[in-house]
């Protein structure tokens, strides 16, 4: 009846979702040079000829750096904060809490916008390390979110216990803490990189001369014969960003499972 | 000693403490020696209390947060109030309201960030319309086990590149693109339509799309939180679902409404991609504004005065409709 209607409405609307999506690898698999049905047949060319972009190949390096460095930052950034807030009361804390976390509702372009003024005001080089600077910016709002969940779940009184077996803090910390947040750190670690790579606005005003992925795809969509190309690479990281997630929500699933804590469903 | 520093605590406003019948000669004598020992004792307990170990924890982080977000905010809110060089990069330290009046009186301006501000407006109340009938489809008439999943199947969208979802719009829209290649080929139009695309509904259509996860999250959570014993009471007494519906969900569910409505107006303000490629470059929106003042003008003190005012009027907006809906906020507990 009435579940019936909003079902059918739910299912329109992530169809909705994924229909733009779902033209990716219908047209990178297209046998045509043009973005247009009737479709012409299948092929792996366009595939085959990312193997010879060496701009891109620049690109998806800087990329990986940037987002390998900047998810490792922008976690144990987040462990910091997380801890501190989950465990600790003490003055100023909402204060600080919402300064970490404004770049989660910044417009990112006044991010990037007066980061950069800063940068070039003080006169330093861009470089890839001003990209890791502002990616590890914006992404520790999401991992201080994941591992506050985590570190929530976590029962006091097993480090307690730690303590009163003649455990010192670090070793309870090591011991104890770690392990049994570890997952909530996986999926942090995850999610970061996810958006890191993804990142356009922060990397596009701060990269200086250096191309990093999305930076390479928009200056390539003013080229109509890159097009396909681009659907394929899209392709590949569409399969790989949900691949990534995946594998965050498994491990973030499994931590709530290990500190017995209530699936409450999705990441933010 | 430690009644002493108690009393002193407390203040000398406060009931008298048996410490302080003693002369007062003696208290000041020895106030000297007395008040750096307990200065020393007051650093020696903030230094084993909660409140140092959590502000020490914390002060990596917030720190990086002062550095590099704070720092640079104060940065352009200061260059907004300077005067614009002659030569390149060159900013003059003169005072001046130049950029404001500039900002809001100038006609292009103003029209720009009208702009900005009705296409976030509409994008948010799509947005939210549109949203709302999932999250409460997932909330009220998924079973549980299955939550997770639906959330999940909802959220994977928001984390394949944006950049390609944006150009993904350009693709079905263009002229030769994936709409008007396909009705023509089904021979339902001659001509392709050229209404679809660097308009400003595409604008909306493209980020309406865009941040439907971010309405979709803070609606369901705030529905979850409902107690469905409330909506059985509301029943019982004589409602009808519709009543039911409008009486007790919908206000209970406002705060995820507020939530969702701030998540996604907020950026969408302040998009830049959309504009560029969905608008064709034609409509520019205040982000497009703010970064060819900065840069290609090169007139940083406008381009910062145009960041500071967008800052205020998404502020401001925020404000308003939090204050306008502070009826259903103060409900929750």
């Amino acid at each position: 009846m009435k579940g019936q209607g909003l079902r059918l409405y739910a299912i329109l609307y992530l169809v909705f979702l994924y229909a733009p999506i779902a033209l990716l690898p219908i047209f990178a698999f297209n046998d045509a040079t043009i973005i247009s049905f009737p479709l012409r047949g299948f092929t792996t060319e366009w595939f085959a000829a990312l193997a010879d972009l060496p701009t891109l190949h620049l690109a998806l390096k800087n990329s990986l750096i940037i987002a390998v460095s900047s998810s490792v930052l922008a976690t144990s950034l987040g462990i910091f904060a997380a801890r501190a807030s989950t465990r600790y009361e003490f003055p100023g804390k909402g204060g600080l809490m919402g300064l970490i976390m404004l770049p989660l509702v910044l417009p990112e372009v006044i991010v990037a916008m007066s980061l950069l003024m800063v940068l070039l005001g003080i006169g330093v080089n861009l470089a890839i390390w001003t990209v890791i600077l502002g990616h590890t910016l914006i992404c520790t709002p999401f991992a201080i979110a994941i591992l506050s969940a985590a570190f929530q779940s976590l029962d006091k009184s097993l480090e307690e216990a730690a303590y009163d077996l003649g455990e010192s803090k670090l070793s309870t910390f090591r011991l104890i803490t770690l392990p049994l947040v570890m997952p909530g750190i996986i999926s942090s670690l995850l999610i970061s990189f996810t958006i890191s790579l993804d990142e356009f606005i922060i990397a596009f005003f701060l990269a200086g001369s250096e191309p990093t992925l999305p930076v390479y795809i928009y200056s390539q969509l003013r080229f109509p014969k890159q097009i396909p190309a681009i659907m394929a690479l899209g392709t590949i990281l569409v399969a790989l960003s949900v691949l990534l997630l995946t594998i965050a929500e498994y491990f973030r699933r499994r931590g709530l499972k290990k500190t017995g804590a209530k699936d409450t469903g999705g990441f933010l | 000693m430690r009644r002493e520093a108690k009393s002193r605590r407390l203040g000398p406003f406060h009931a008298p403490d048996p410490v302080q019948t003693e002369p007062d000669t003696a208290r000041q004598a020895g106030a000297g020696d007395r008040g750096g020992m307990e200065e020393k004792s007051r650093w020696h307990r903030f230094r084993r209390s909660e409140a140092f170990a959590g502000l020490t924890l914390i002060s990596p982080t917030a720190l990086y947060a002062l550095l590099l977000l704070v720092a640079p905010l104060a940065t352009i809110l200061v260059y907004s109030f300077l005067t614009d060089g002659d030569t390149v990069t060159r900013i003059v330290w003169e005072f001046t309201f130049e950029n404001y009046i500039t900002t809001w009186t100038q006609p292009i301006y103003r029209a720009v960030m009208m702009r900005s501000l009705s296409v976030s407006m509409m994008v948010t109340a799509v947005t939210v319309i549109l949203a709302f009938p999932v999250a409460y489809y997932v909330s009220f008439h998924v079973a549980p086990g299955r939550k997770a999943l639906w959330l999940f199947l909802i959220t994977i969208p928001f984390w394949t590149s944006y950049l390609i979802r944006v150009f993904l719009w350009k693709v079905i829209l263009g002229y030769n693109g994936v709409i008007n290649s396909g009705l023509t080929s089904l021979g339902l139009i001659d001509e392709p339509l050229t209404f679809i695309l660097y308009n400003v509904n595409s604008i909306v259509l493209t980020l309406a799309h865009a941040y439907a996860p971010f309405a979709i999250l803070p609606i369901f959570v705030a529905l979850e939180k409902i107690d469905r014993s409330l909506l059985e009471a509301g029943q019982d007494l004589g409602e009808s679902r519709l009543m039911t519906f409008w009486r007790v969900t919908l206000p209970l569910a406002m705060p995820g409404v507020v939530a969702a409505v701030l998540i996604v107006l907020i950026p969408t303000i302040g998009d830049y991609v959309t504009p560029q490629l969905i608008g064709g470059g034609k409509i520019p929106m205040i982000a497009n504004l703010i970064q060819s003042q900065m840069l290609d003008q090169d007139n940083r003190p406008l381009g910062s005065a145009l960041a500071v005012s967008a800052m205020l009027i998404v502020t401001v907006v925020a404000l308003a409709f939090v204050l306008l809906n502070a009826r259903f906020l103060r409900v929750k507990k």
